[in-house]
């Protein structure tokens, strides 16, 4: 049976070649995960994480808050976004907050985390946060962790270069990814884009002992999509760096459209000049209209003040002010390394990354190496700043941080890794794939001019398949590793909310020090405060009706209230009487449109109620405080117009006389 | 031709039939992002598949879009093959040796002719880019390998047989050990 062994010797063939195409397969970059990585991320019970994480909430127009190594997530920080658990945005005190040119707008998309720096570093007091669609710029107080300011940017679309600081928080800087139309000059044809569309550099001046925010000038820039930015430190102290790209100034199918030219630009603005022009009385005041909310610790409340006018300057006028720095491939991230010498700007569709030089470009500005102009503005040759470009990279360069080491840790969107380089010699030295496309990255101080160099953590915009699948819907990915040796390890996954865009962290020891527990009850200072219960009472001024209530474990004071008629508009500003750390209480009411109220300890907030029809309305304490918690409840009365229920109530005055 | 031999033929012309049936070859496309990875399946006339996440990830590097009704092949595939397959019946119940090395030879050709042409096209698709691309890297074409795996930019592109494409080697290549063992076997 020959013929049967020669088929045999056929199909053995055949299986050898098969198995040469299948085995002949590249192995994966293995994932470095760390065999000791759980023990380098355990933080035991009741022990403290070494860092606090501030993630961007991204869509959610929050802040996170997670605590490294252990990832734990520790607080959600209501910013732009109406957050039902607090009431932040629906109670009266908070409402202001969320006002805007446009009216009330309860929603954000907050990207770019930045801690105030004092001499470049972290400090720990404040930290900003972007609203990128409806321009805003808003501060958190880290003795509080809750959002003490919130500035809206006129003559600005898509504030996303936003909110870098200066050196020592002397600026907040803003600018438009999409740029408009000057506020008033804005009914135009959007093909009239290249002569009426502007960008604006604005810079919001933080004064260093409160914090408040004023916007001191903005520079109206050619209209570009100004995406990123970072300020200079040590050496480049005087300078702000934004990206931007579209230089090709297209206004429709941008992804084709703005992709076109080889190279874009990072503009170097030299804000200490801007200054000067414009304490020369050289700015110009213009007409525009923007909030400015204020929330009074004491008062517990914010105020809303409309704006109407800004300073602006024109850079095509001001020589010296700005420069274009030709960057390849439509460039994102714009970081500064922490001695300020080098400027490093990625393409996101590059493979290689140009790091540029200052000191070079402060020469270059002395010898006018020019390579031509945009719109009145010195465009530098690239050659002239370059210090030199890091090659084999990967693909689609994003954002640089780094360490105190001397190395860069890049993004790569595209290729999904971080790449790590030499900051002087310019040579990739490590590489690590992250899970799944990472857009932003943080290391802890990785923007200031004193990082650590423990960490690194990457913010992943594609979840996929790493954690349990919850439906068609996931949160984000985040992933640590380890940076403290020559290779970066993968230590932890953890889920982040509402894609975090940037993130920074800072040693906990900062901002522990300062943490507030409570609010002091005598220095309260909001108008309907019911410091003791004997004060508790309900007063009616026509539809409407203020009760004075106060919450102490475990009673709601006046808890029966009657007299209340449909149509009335009826305020329940609740003043929580605890005077120790975590006993918040809750405040809700069955049928109230809005949301909930969470009462800290020696506050007041406020809580409107229109009942629409009669009936029987219980309250009650919705924050567990205690073994009594279920009895801290009450019922409002609400007769028919036509009934004559006067009004009363039980407790409170009452039960003092 | 032995009884045998012609019952092997008969059998190996029989797994040709599966071409019909089952995907014949198949490109895979890995990338870190896409740990699942995607896969587009040719069929003697059609293709299936990630077809449409395929085209939307090439249009960043200005690839044209893969449509199955670009390719003439598909309509003449089918026919191909069918007239392989009778002409392996015929062989096979004349049970003429000669017939049988013609039938390999009109084989081969056609296998031939079809990677050519299968080569032709993957030039075409990672060469004729269009200018105007998001991403352009200077010197790169993303054509994939014919057979094997091949890195692109990050993703890492694999062509292979399919059920189909290895039935009808299977046959191939048990014909021509029959065809051998027919020629040069103990008579």
């Amino acid at each position: 049976m020959k013929k049967n062994r020669l088929s045999l010797v056929a199909l053995g063939m055949l299986a050898i070649a098969a198995g040469v195409f299948t085995s002949c397969k590249p192995k994966k970059v293995g994932s470095m995960m760390a065999g000791d990585a759980a023990q380098k991320v355990y933080v035991a019970p009741g022990q403290y994480d070494e860092f606090y994480l501030f993630t961007s909430g991204g869509f959610s127009g929050q802040l996170g808050v997670y605590g490294l190594p252990s990832g734990r997530l520790l607080r959600n920080i209501p910013v732009f976004a109406q957050d039902p658990t607090s009431g932040w945005g629906y109670s009266e005190e908070t409402k202001p907050m969320l006002n805007t040119s446009n009216g009330f707008v309860p929603w954000d998309d907050s990207h770019h985390p930045e801690l105030s720096k004092t001499n470049g570093e972290d400090d720990g007091r404040w930290i900003f946060i972007n609203g990128n669609n409806t321009p805003r710029i808003a501060r958190i107080d880290l003795t509080t962790f809750r959002t003490a300011e919130i500035i809206e940017l006129p003559n600005a679309g898509g504030n996303h270069a936003s909110p870098f600081c200066t050196e020592n928080t002397e600026y907040v800087v803003g600018n438009s990814r999409f740029s408009v139309p000057l506020d008033g000059k804005d009914d135009v044809p959007i093909t009239t884009f290249k002569e009426n569309f502007k960008g604006a550099a604005t810079f919001v001046k933080v004064n260093p002992k409160s914090g408040n925010m004023s916007i001191a000038f903005q520079i109206v820039v050619p209209g570009f999509n100004y995406d990123l930015a970072h300020a200079g430190k040590g050496v480049s102290h005087d300078w702000v760096f934004f990206t931007c790209y579209n230089s090709e100034q297209a206004h429709n199918l941008l992804e084709v459209n703005a992709s076109q030219n080889d190279k874009d630009f990072v503009m170097a603005v030299n804000w200490k000049k801007a200054e000067e022009l414009v304490a020369q009385g050289k700015g110009k005041k213009i007409p525009a209209k923007y909030a400015h909310n204020v929330y009074n610790e004491s008062s517990h409340s914010a105020t809303s003040t409309m704006e109407n006018e800004v300073t602006v300057i024109m850079a095509e006028d001001m020589p010296g002010l700005v420069y274009y720095i030709p960057c390849p491939k439509s460039p994102h991230g714009c970081d500064i390394s922490p001695d300020g010498k080098y400027i490093v700007a990625s393409g996101k569709l590059a493979a290689t990354i140009p790091v540029f030089s200052f000191e070079k470009l402060l020469k270059a500005i002395d010898s006018k190496a020019y390579e031509g102009e945009v719109a009145g503005i010195p465009v530098l040759k690239y050659e002239s700043v370059l210090a030199g470009e890091v090659q084999q990279t990967g693909l689609g360069p994003l954002h640089t941080e780094f360490d105190d080491k001397g190395f860069a840790y890049t993004s790569f969107f595209v290729s999904s890794e971080i790449v790590k380089w030499d900051v002087e010699k310019r040579v990739v030295v490590d590489r690590a794939p992250t899970y799944y496309s990472i857009g932003h990255l943080c290391v802890p101080g990785g923007d200031s001019r004193k990082p650590s160099g423990k960490y690194v953590i990457a913010l992943n915009k594609i979840t996929k398949d790493r954690y349990l699948p919850t439906g068609p819907e996931l949160n984000q990915s985040a992933q640590l590793f380890d940076i403290s040796g020559e290779k970066m390890t993968l230590l932890l996954d953890f889920p982040t909310i509402g894609e975090p865009h940037y993130a920074q962290a800072i040693p906990a020891d900062k901002i522990v020090k300062n943490s507030k527990k409570f609010y002091k009850i005598e220095d309260n200072t909001n108008p309907f405060v019911t410091k003791t219960e004997a004060e508790a009472r309900v007063v009616r001024k026509g539809i409407r009706v203020d009760v004075y209530m106060t919450a102490i474990r475990s009673h709601l004071n006046p808890d029966n209230i009657e007299g209340i008629k449909p149509g009335d508009e009826v305020y329940f500003h609740v003043t929580n009487l605890e005077q120790d750390w975590d006993v918040p209480h809750g405040f809700a009411i069955k049928g109230a449109d809005n949301a909930e109220l969470l009462v800290m300890p020696g506050e007041t907030q406020t809580l409107k109620w229109v009942p629409l029809r009669a009936g029987m309305f219980p309250f009650y304490c919705t924050d567990f405080c205690s073994a009594l918690h279920q009895e801290m409840q009450g019922y409002a009365r609400v007769s028919p117009a036509s009934a004559n229920v006067p009004l009363s109530f039980s407790g409170g005055a009452n039960a003092a006389q | 031709m032995k009884t045998g031999s012609r019952n092997i033929v008969l059998f190996c012309t029989l797994l040709m039939v599966g071409a019909f049936f089952f995907p014949f070859w198949k490109i895979i496309l890995e990338a870190p992002q896409y740990p699942e990875g995607m896969e587009m399946k040719i069929w003697l006339y059609r293709i299936t598949g990630d077809v449409d996440k395929i085209n939307g990830l090439n249009h960043y590097i200005g690839m044209k879009m893969i449509m199955e009704n670009e390719f003439p092949e598909f309509r003449i595939m089918p026919w191909a093959m069918g007239i392989l397959i009778v002409f392996g019946v015929f062989t096979a119940l004349l049970r003429i040796r000669v017939l049988l090395w013609a039938w390999i030879g009109t084989l081969l050709l056609a296998g031939g002719v079809a990677f050519y042409d299968f080569y032709q096209w993957l030039y075409d698709y990672g060469h004729n880019l269009n200018p105007h691309a998001a991403i352009k890297v200077p010197g790169m074409s993303y054509q994939p390998p014919i057979l094997g795996y091949k890195q692109l930019l990050n993703f890492l592109a694999g062509s292979f047989p399919d059920t189909g494409g290895y039935l009808v080697i299977i046959a191939a290549l048990g014909i021509v050990g029959i065809a051998i063992s027919e020629q040069f076997g103990k008579k």
